[in-house]
Parts: C-alpha cells; sequence; structure tokens
C-alpha cells in the first residue's frame, strides 16, 4: 500500500487532487480512498487529504500519519506545518517551488528524495490561474507511478467536463518538468 | 453484469436508493449526511428518479412528511446525522408504531454539546429505543448493499418495520473508494414494487395513528415488540437471497479470526476493519486475539452473540457513545445482559473509543488488548474506560 498525504491551503485543489487519484487507481483496478481532513471548509486555512492505494481492499479508516509520500501544494506550508515530520525513512517530498533541490535542502534541511516543479509557473501558463492541484498531480505521478498519467484523463473529464484538457495539459507539462533528486543520507 | 465504480460513498447510496426506484423523498440537509439527499434532490430534478422529493424546515417535518407519504404506499426515504436524527425523535416512535416501511440512512456523528461535526455513535444510540430495524455497515459497499436490501427487508408484510442503515459520517460517507453496482435488472428482480398491506386511499378510509385508551395501549406496544423481534428471521432470509445473487453474504454477528481466539474484540462500524489490522498484526505477534462485528443493533442478536462468544474468555467491548452517569455504555450493556444467564460467560472489559472523531488507528486497539489482558489478572478497578482521554 501507499499513503500519500496532501498539503494544501482551503480551495487549492487539494481533496480533488486525492478523490481523482483515487479514482484513477480504482479505473486500473486497484483499491484506493480519497477522503479529506473532515472539518469546516475555509478558503486559504491550511488542509490535508489524504489517498491510499492499495492492490487489495483497504481496511484503514484512520488518517495518514506515517506516510510515503507528502505534496505541498503550498510552500509556505512548510515552516506551519512541517509536512516531512512523519514520513517514511525512504518517502519521497513533492514540492511545489521555482527551487533546485540544493536550494530546497539548503534552506529547509530535508533529507528525504525530493520532487521539485515549479506549479505555480506551469498552471499560469497552461491553465491561466495559479490553482495546482491537477498540476501536482503530476509531479506526483512522476515521482510515485501511483497511477498512469492516462488514467487520470477520464477522471478529470468527469469532474472538470470542458476544462479537463487544459488540466491533463498542466498535469502533463508537470509530469515533464519534475526534477527528482534522490534521499541524501 | 456488475460493475465495479469509484465514488463518494454518500454518492453511492444515492445510487442504490435511485436503484430501489425510491418514490418519495423529504430530507433536511444536515452534516455529514448532506451529499446523499443534495444527490438524490439533484436526481429528481434532472429527470433521473421519478419521485415526490419534497424540500422541509426541518428534520421534525420530513420525518413527518416521510409518515404521509409512505402512509400513501409510496416507497419512501430519508437520511440524517446527529442533531437532525434528535429533532426528529419524537415521530421516530410514531414512524414505527404506524409500522410504516420508511428507509434512513443515519451519517453518524456526535451530538452536540460541545458542537462536533465528526463521528461516533451518540446520535443513534439516542434514539436505540425508536422501534426501528438498525443496521451498522464497515465500508462503501455494505453501506450500497444494506441500502437495497433494507428497502425489501422493511417492506415485507410480516415485518413492516421503517430500518435506518447506520453509517460512520466523514470516515466513511466522504470516502471515494471502490465498490461494485449490480445491474438494475438485479435490483428490479430482487425488490419487487411496494405493495402496502394499507394505505391512505380516500376510497377506502382507514385510521392511521388513533390514540389508545389503557386497555389495548400494552397490546400494541406488545405486538411492536413482537414485530421487531420477529422480523429477524425475514431480515436473515433477505440478506441470503442477496448473498445468493451476489455473492455478499451477511451475518448479524461477524467473525474474524475468532479460531481458538481466548480474548475478543467487539466493534460496530468502519472501525470493525481497522480492528481487523490490528487482529491480524496481533495474530503475528502470537497473541491469540479474534473480533467480533456486531451488524445488527436492532433486533438484538442474543443467541448469535452467545454462541458467537462460547469458548473464549474474554470479550473487550468497544462502544462509541457513552451512557452518562449509566452503568454501562449502550453496547456493553446489551452483551453484559445477553451474556449474564450464560454458563461459564466470559468476562467483559469495557472501552469508549473514538467520541467526536477522534482518531483511532489499529495500534489503539492493540494497546486496549493491552490493557484488559493486565487488568484481567487484577481485580477490574473501573466499569469503562474512556480511551485515549486526557485528564
Amino acid at each position: 500500500m501507499i499513503e500519500i498525504r496532501f498539503h494544501g491551503r482551503g480551495g487549492q485543489g487539494a481533496v480533488t487532487s486525492v478523490e481523482l487519484l483515487a479514482l484513477a487507481a480504482i479505473n486500473e483496478g486497484k483499491f484506493a480512498q480519497g477522503f479529506p481532513s473532515f472539518g469546516p471548509e475555509r478558503r486559504g486555512a491550511p488542509v490535508l487529504a489524504f489517498c491510499r492505494v492499495d492492490d487489495r481492499h483497504i481496511r484503514l479508516r484512520c488518517k495518514i500519519s506515517n506516510p510515503d509520500v507528502v505534496v505541498v501544494l503550498d510552500p509556505s506550508l512548510i515552516r506551519i506545518q512541517n509536512p516531512p515530520a512523519d514520513l517514511k525513512e525512504g518517502g519521497i517530498i513533492v514540492l511545489n517551488t521555482p527551487k533546485t533541490p540544493a536550494e530546497v535542502r539548503q534552506e529547509y534541511g530535508f533529507k528525504h528524495t525530493l520532487a521539485l516543479v515549479d506549479a505555480n509557473k506551469v498552471a499560469r501558463e497552461v491553465l491561466g490561474v495559479p490553482i495546482v492541484n491537477t498540476t501536482m498531480m503530476g509531479a506526483l505521478i512522476r515521482a510515485t507511478g501511483v497511477v498512469k498519467l492516462e488514467s487520470v484523463e477520464h477522471p478529470l473529464k468527469e469532474r472538470f467536463g470542458p476544462l479537463a484538457v487544459k488540466n491533463f495539459n498542466a498535469l502533463k507539462a508537470a509530469f515533464e518538468q519534475t526534477v527528482i533528486e534522490e534521499r541524501r543520507s | 453484469m456488475a460493475h465495479r465504480v469509484g465514488m463518494e460513498v454518500s454518492i453511492a447510496i444515492s445510487h442504490a436508493v435511485q436503484m430501489c426506484r425510491a418514490e418519495a423523498i423529504a430530507a433536511y440537509p444536515i452534516t455529514p449526511q448532506t451529499h446523499i439527499v443534495e444527490h438524490l434532490s439533484s436526481m429528481v430534478a434532472n429527470g433521473e428518479l421519478d419521485a415526490e422529493f419534497v424540500n422541509v424546515e426541518s428534520e421534525h417535518s420530513a420525518m413527518s412528511t416521510c409518515i404521509g407519504m409512505s402512509a400513501t404506499g409510496a416507497r419512501t426515504y430519508t437520511a440524517t446525522s446527529s442533531q437532525g436524527l434528535a429533532l426528529m425523535n419524537e415521530i421516530l416512535f410514531i414512524t414505527s408504531a404506524l409500522r410504516l416501511p420508511i428507509v434512513m440512512t443515519v451519517a453518524n456523528r456526535a451530538l452536540s454539546g460541545p458542537l462536533s461535526i465528526w463521528n461516533d455513535h451518540g446520535d443513534i444510540m439516542a434514539a436505540r429505543d425508536i422501534g426501528w430495524i438498525q443496521i451498522f455497515v464497515e465500508n462503501g459497499q455494505e453501506a450500497f448493499d444494506h441500502s437495497v436490501m433494507a428497502f425489501k427487508i422493511a417492506e415485507n408484510h410480516q415485518v413492516l418495520l421503517p430500518t435506518i442503515i447506520n453509517l460512520d459520517g466523514f470516515i466513511l460517507s466522504h470516502v471515494v473508494e471502490a465498490m461494485e453496482f449490480p445491474d438494475q435488472e438485479l435490483v428490479d428482480k430482487f425488490l419487487p414494487p411496494y405493495h402496502p398491506r394499507y394505505s391512505l386511499d380516500p376510497a377506502k378510509p382507514v385510521t392511521m395513528g388513533a390514540f389508545a385508551m389503557p386497555e389495548v395501549y400494552t397490546e400494541c406496544k406488545m405486538g411492536h415488540q413482537m414485530a421487531l423481534t420477529g422480523a429477524y428471521e425475514h431480515i436473515l432470509q433477505v440478506w441470503k437471497e442477496w448473498g445468493d445473487l451476489t455473492g455478499r453474504h451477511y451475518q448479524p454477528v461477524e467473525k474474524y479470526r475468532t479460531e481458538g481466539a481466548k480474548t475478543l474484540l467487539l466493534t460496530m462500524g468502519c472501525l470493525s476493519e481497522v480492528a481487523e489490522v490490528a487482529v491480524d498484526e496481533m495474530r503475528e505477534s502470537g497473541l491469540e486475539v479474534g473480533l467480533l462485528k456486531l451488524r445488527m443493533w436492532r433486533p438484538f442478536p442474543f443467541a448469535d452473540l452467545r454462541s458467537a462468544v462460547a469458548g473464549a474468555k474474554h470479550v473487550i467491548v468497544c462502544d462509541r457513545a457513552l451512557s452518562l452517569g449509566g452503568a454501562a455504555p449502550p453496547v456493553l450493556a446489551e452483551v453484559r445482559s445477553a451474556l449474564y444467564a450464560m454458563r461459564g460467560r466470559p468476562q467483559t472489559s469495557s472501552f469508549v473509543i473514538g467520541l467526536g472523531g477522534r482518531d483511532i488507528a489499529p495500534n489503539a486497539f492493540k494497546e486496549i488488548v493491552a490493557q484488559a489482558l493486565e487488568e484481567a489478572q487484577q481485580k477490574p478497578t473501573q466499569e469503562y474506560h474512556i480511551f485515549g482521554v486526557r485528564g
């Protein structure tokens, strides 16, 4: 089982991301859960969203507290939430940042594998707005292979209708542009 | 052919209600049940479900309206949670006494105060004695299956009782997960149209909801009690029929890895699957622990419970509600009553867990078992524990 935790702010679409991921995995014949950290929705407030993917029925009904992957939609959350604090030893940090891996490691002291993409830039260019949830899914898929790129296309269409094409293009662009650097021991 | 879908569990329930061809719905939105009736409302508005959807100003009115609609012979559905169920309270007793086969989903949520939108079983436990059939489910598939089966059980002329399907709010209702949907043809075959035994019809007037003099009130209640306990065999029959059609079989008390287990955990609702994970881990470490999952809450399956605990020395009951000032939390009270007359009955321990959305991971059950086993060696000092409480 792979456990992924999204860190975002209310309105950034973290919950949509985990739902789309779960649907993509289920369409591939896998089992998956996508769910929010339940509570009153407040735009701009830090939010968590969770995704589990496995080859068998998933029986856990708790939050993800020891994730394999954290996806950080908004880098300003790093100082507030310290997303990788409970990340697994061999875990991955997927981060929306214009910085290089060396700069990120120096700034935050991260030791884990990094997957970095300037999602704000990609989203502005492709979608025309800095909403990075679908863009960051591209980086996550590049870093983990948790689902195939094309598996996201159908759930995107169902969710976004005519806007799905743009979102899928942003996702693919982020997939291409993601920079991965293995963990430092 | 059945087909596999990925969907939020709330939405799946609305599809189940659609496939059951519900004819009348009256509901008031309340978290975390809202998505179910919101989606049904869209289906009715879009012409995907041929039903009367009545928007009302409160849950008290929702259930009152459901009574009226069901009394005319319409297949009737509603859903609620927490404060909404509490506000329905006086009407809930009337629904069952009128023997109206309304199906209701309760997305279980804590009761105020303090105000909490999160999950526990406090709402349904406060409505324990309303005279409805009450079933608990563990995952999205079960939520779908039991929503369909509930209509068939409720509408059986030997039963004619309203039925509640309980599912845990948020931690089950709001999760996108994989489920298998049957074809419409299978549901139609399984669940024929509802033919009421009595209905409100100006051409054939009847009185419903008359008052009862002291000479007959007791007999009416006796009849209600017999109907509810007598529903047991019909519930099992419907579950068997569904199991034969879909391969998914359900029991009033389900056993998980109970072979040779001296210690049994007992849970209800979707934390049962979390407890399964803990049982797997404890079994791997050599602890002879099993799990009982209580699916049927009303009528209470006394005989099934007694046979399920046979051979065990210790039953650890996990409640998700309190009975403030009472002798025991609600599930423990039933379990102890069920076991009291048993020769060589197992010892019971009691833990109240997961109140108001407190997160419960598998480790919680391992800690509970360790604490219960340790205390079993000593004289019990407390009637029950509130697990993880700070104080």
